[in-house]
């Protein structure tokens, strides 16, 4: 340890910094997609037509539910998934997919303090993802 | 003042303009949605000058080193020649010097031009008909080879293009072919990465590019080759990619074969259920799947759950154009 160690105390850093930036997302997005297809009770709704163009979904999801750069809008989060919410997705769904968003970070070995803090990120998107 | 280029059009990129901003602003014809940078309408080509790392977050690691980018993204350092994705292609002229038949429905077409054909092993180009009726190939050899190119063209029944190529044209002729496209071709990084290439038919061309093309790099890797059909006849290149694995101590070839009638030395099933059989774990392996589009997306999807990460998995389905 030498003085110009860096200064920044946790707190100063944002949760995107802190769970490991776009590594980490690039980590959770394969491992959570996987837990999705594998899951009867969701994956009708994830499209396996083109799965790169479903991977890059899952890499913006997992940027915005780690707080990282975004600007998606309420109204964004609605149009996205509209077509979802015709076809029954309802509040079960979301808790599934909560469900496999936990587990992943768990098994990425993110600090508890930390899944909480994307937790309530993605939990605050409910109803407009459900659109209600 | 940023000077983005296309064809003959020149127009101005403005300070903090994204090349999405710009070309929006100056009426080009451009597809987008997200303007976000996820849902990768928006891609675009500067061939000539490497896009700043910004604005390739994201995309496949072939696509990133043709310099392919993201409009919506891109905040330009330099002036930059952009290709849309619709633009009207250039073609090369190149001369028909073999065209002899590799299987009862599979043609051997060799094309030669007079200067070296840039193009990565696995590629494919668009061959023209002089009426100007154009299907897309996948290219068989590597560049190390002289300038030529080299195809593997199945007849399809009622197909238009193949009858050409298998009935009309013959050596000593002139064929217009377009530049080489495609993202699903070999990378030299992680040479000790497992290679896991699966092809029905003609989808073996593409991956006997790949595979030359990852040996002559010092691939130390295992490569595997499963090359599938119904029948003994529609397989090819059986006795060279024999030797190959002769040769080479990390390659390994595993014809299969899904009809009655399976002979000595070769696999019984559909592929798809012998790769997956042959594989209990596919973590750290890269794939590249050719040939039906059916085998391919459900390869793609099998190969990702049995943990080959999605940015490792190479696809190339060969659609064909409805009559």
């Amino acid at each position: 340890m030498t003085d110009t160690q860096n200064n920044n105390t946790t707190t100063s850093k944002t949760l995107y910094e802190r769970i490991g930036g776009e590594a980490a997302v690039n980590a959770a997005v394969d491992l959570f997609y996987r837990k999705v297809l594998n899951d009867y009770r969701i994956n009708r709704f994830f499209d396996n037509t083109d799965m790169d163009k479903q991977i890059a979904k899952q890499k913006a999801f997992f940027t915005m539910t780690f707080g990282g750069p975004n600007n998606y809008t309420g109204g964004d989060m609605r149009n996205a998934h509209a077509q979802l919410v015709k076809m029954g997705l309802d509040n079960s769904h979301f808790d599934v997919v909560m469900e496999h968003l936990g587990a992943t970070l768990v098994e990425l070995k993110v600090p508890t303090d930390l899944i909480a803090e994307a937790a309530a990120i993605a939990e605050s998107t409910r109803k407009d993802v459900l659109g209600k | 003042m940023i000077k983005l280029t296309i064809e003959e059009n020149t127009y101005s990129c403005l300070p903090d303009e994204t090349v999405l901003d710009a070309l929006l602003r100056e009426n080009v014809a451009i597809s987008y949605a997200c303007k976000k940078g996820s849902c990768h309408s928006c891609m675009l080509r500067s061939p000539d000058t490497l896009p700043p790392a910004s604005a390739q977050v994201g995309l496949k690691n072939t696509l990133k080193k043709h310099h392919h980018f993201l409009a919506c993204l891109c905040h330009p350092e330099q002036d930059m020649v952009i290709k849309l994705p619709d633009q009207s292609e250039f073609y090369t002229d190149g001369i028909v010097v073999v065209n002899t038949l590799l299987n009862r429905n599979t043609l051997l077409l060799i094309i030669a031009f007079k200067d070296a054909f840039e193009f990565n092993a696995g590629q494919f180009v668009n061959l023209q008909r002089p009426d100007g009726l154009t299907r897309s190939y996948s290219i068989a050899n590597t560049p190390q080879e002289s300038n030529t190119l080299e195809f593997h063209i199945r007849r399809l029944p009622g197909g238009k293009f193949s009858a050409w190529l298998h009935d009309d044209i013959k050596a000593g002729d002139s064929i217009a072919v377009s530049e080489a496209r495609g993202h699903c071709f070999y990378l030299p990084e992680n040479s000790e990465q497992g290679l896991l290439l699966v092809g029905t038919g003609t989808g073996l061309a593409p991956l006997a590019g790949i595979l030359t093309d990852a040996l002559a790099q010092g691939h130390s890797g295992p490569i595997y080759l499963f090359h599938g059909s119904r029948d003994l006849e529609d397989l090819y290149r059986i006795d060279e990619m024999r030797r190959l694995a002769e040769q080479h101590q990390n390659f390994h070839y595993i014809p299969c074969l899904s009809g009655k009638h399976v002979p000595e030395g070769f696999s019984q099933g559909r592929i798809n259920d012998i790769v997956l059989a042959s594989f209990p774990d596919l973590k750290g392996w890269r794939v590249f799947l050719c040939g039906h589009p059916d085998m391919v997306k459900q390869m793609k999807t099998m190969t990702f759950l049995k943990g080959a990460a999605s940015a490792d998995i190479y696809a190339d389905a060969f659609l064909v154009t409805p009559s």
